[in-house]
């Protein structure tokens, strides 16, 4: 389960407008090693996750993916690194105007020089793997919310990436779904021997599949550590998430006054977004 | 922080200058990088797809030829019956052929082709890539390493670029066989004369001049859908008012331009 760092994040700040999501976030992530990012709902953990597939730039702090600091990285060279990578989305992300087997099969014909044969038999071979086995000719609007999930991780894990992202995986699923999926999880990183990072808010799924925990709040890294270390800890904002208990906010008078107050606080919030 | 009060009406102007510059930009910046990975794709390995090109072809070209026809046909027989009409007052019917002739190829064939075109196709174009943005499949198709720009819009750009054109030639065609039709009679003509005659009043330069107005407009209706479609945000309700403003903008966008090209075109 040891190795040099996959993942190295260090003093990662990002900003959504005028307002600072991450707050000198630090990261890493050893190579086999399945670490889940929790935190509640605002607390960073999706924005992480964009800012480590480079979908969005940080303002300060640095991501390096597999030994490489992603800010240096010109278009070609972040694509090349990208093969090294899969990502699972929360609602699937599966193309809806092509049947399963086409959206598995995509990266392959987008990245390799392989026969549509040798295409096909890799494609289904994925499809096997996430027990899709024969589902290749169906379109995505006709299969259930599990399958889209194992579907779309079939797609993700194609090209044998090295590092697998999973954004959410229980979300929107019935226990038992949810639960055949961590497995599934549990498999493809003994099987294939990936790194394997999982953004959830779910518990349950956390503790069962995760080697380390990370428990993001309001953009800062609270703790990092084993199920027994995060389960033990005394931090209160830890035990909160643990034990449902509903946050005490404390309103900050100038924010408050402010975001009643300033007529383009909203608007600006908005174009940032757009 | 009230600076939106004092100045609502100019600060409001100025950010709708703002925006429209903006999109200018960003229309622009699709073109160059679609022609960008139509060159060099294959030398990085992002190659754009010849089935995707003739899928998109077929979509958007072929498909529309029947409608396309249809109503070329329909307003080469009005604009016959017109002209025939207020020409006849002054005992000139004879240069309807050439009046004809020259609207056609000149002005209403490429205009009907495209805003059909844009009817058809730049909705379609939003919707498709308006949907794609909302599911995350945009941002599915980035981290897999495959740039949406190539693989999502030079196909249906390089389609119209080739399928208006060609579509606008069929246009032309008809609409002059539909005036035909109706005039022939009027003059006193063979439909076979009636064509050959506005095969000879047609100078080169007509139909190119139409042909190269409706490869600006090709590029037009595929910038203008595809823009709408990536700027999407917020759900199903986002992806509706993207596809109606795709055909809003690329109709008023094809019939300026068009304006545009014909005051330049014809001093």
């Amino acid at each position: 389960m040891s190795g040099s760092p996959v993942i190295e994040v260090d003093q990662l700040v990002t900003h959504y407008g005028r307002r600072k999501i991450l707050d000198g976030v630090d990261l890493t992530v050893d190579a086999g090693e399945i670490r889940v990012i929790m935190g509640g709902s605002g607390s960073g953990k999706s924005t992480l996750l964009w800012h480590l597939l480079g979908l969005y730039r940080a303002s300060a702090g640095s991501i390096r993916l597999l030994g490489k600091d992603t800010s240096t990285l010109n278009h070609s060279q972040w694509r090349d690194l990208r093969k090294n990578l899969g990502v699972s989305f929360q609602g699937g992300a599966l193309f809806t105007s092509m049947t399963v087997g086409d959206n598995v099969a995509m990266p392959l014909r987008e990245h390799t020089d392989l026969d549509e044969n040798t295409i096909r038999i890799m494609s289904r071979m994925k499809l096997e793997v996430v027990n899709l086995g024969g589902f290749q000719d169906l379109m995505p609007a006709q299969l259930s919310g599990g399958m889209i999930k194992r579907a779309a991780l079939a797609r993700a894990i194609v090209m044998d990436p090295k590092l697998l992202f999973f954004d959410e995986p229980s979300a929107g699923l019935d226990p038992v779904v949810a639960a055949e999926l961590d497995e599934l999880i549990l498999k493809l990183r003994d099987a294939f021997n990936m790194s394997v990072v999982v953004v959830t808010h779910e518990l349950d799924s956390a503790f069962k599949i995760a080697d380390k925990i990370s428990v993001l709040h309001e953009g800062k890294v609270l703790l990092t550590g084993t199920v027994d270390q995060v389960q033990a800890s005394k931090v209160e904002r830890v035990q909160d998430l643990l034990g449902r208990r509903p946050r005490t906010t404390e309103v900050d008078a100038d924010e408050y006054l402010k975001r009643l107050t300033e007529e383009e606080y909203g608007e600006y919030i908005q174009s940032v977004r757009g | 922080m009230a600076r939106s009060n004092h100045l609502g009406a100019s600060w409001r102007i100025w950010r709708a200058v703002v925006r429209l510059f903006e999109a200018f930009g960003y229309v622009g910046a699709l073109l160059v990088e679609s022609m960008y990975w139509l060159i060099t794709g294959p030398k990085h390995g992002q190659r754009v797809g010849w089935r995707a090109i003739a899928e998109q072809m077929v979509e958007v070209g072929l498909k529309a030829v029947p409608i396309v026809a249809v109503l070329s046909f329909t307003v080469g027989l009005s604009l016959a019956i017109q002209l025939i009409y207020t020409l006849s007052e002054f005992g000139a019917e004879s240069q309807v052929v050439l009046a004809i002739a020259t609207g056609v190829t000149r002005e209403f064939g490429p205009l009907i082709t495209a805003i059909l075109v844009a009817g058809r196709t730049a909705s379609a174009l939003a919707a498709r890539i308006g949907s794609m943005t909302v599911s995350q499949e945009v941002d599915a198709l980035r981290v897999m390493g495959v740039e949406p720009v190539r693989y999502l819009v030079a196909p249906p750009l390089l389609a119209l670029l080739v399928m208006v054109p060609t579509l606008t030639i069929i246009s032309d065609f008809v609409g002059i066989l539909g005036a035909g039709l109706y005039s022939s009679g009027a003059l006193g003509l063979s439909l076979t004369a009636y064509m050959l005659a506005s095969l000879d009043a047609l100078a080169p330069a007509d139909v190119l001049q139409g042909l190269a107005k409706s490869v600006v407009f090709g590029m037009i209706i595929a910038l203008v859908g595809v823009r709408c479609g990536f700027v999407v945000r917020g759900g199903a309700e986002g992806v509706g008012q993207g596809t109606t403003q795709a055909v809003v903008i690329a109709i008023s966008a094809i019939v300026i331009t068009d304006m545009i090209f014909t005051f330049f075109m014809n001093r």
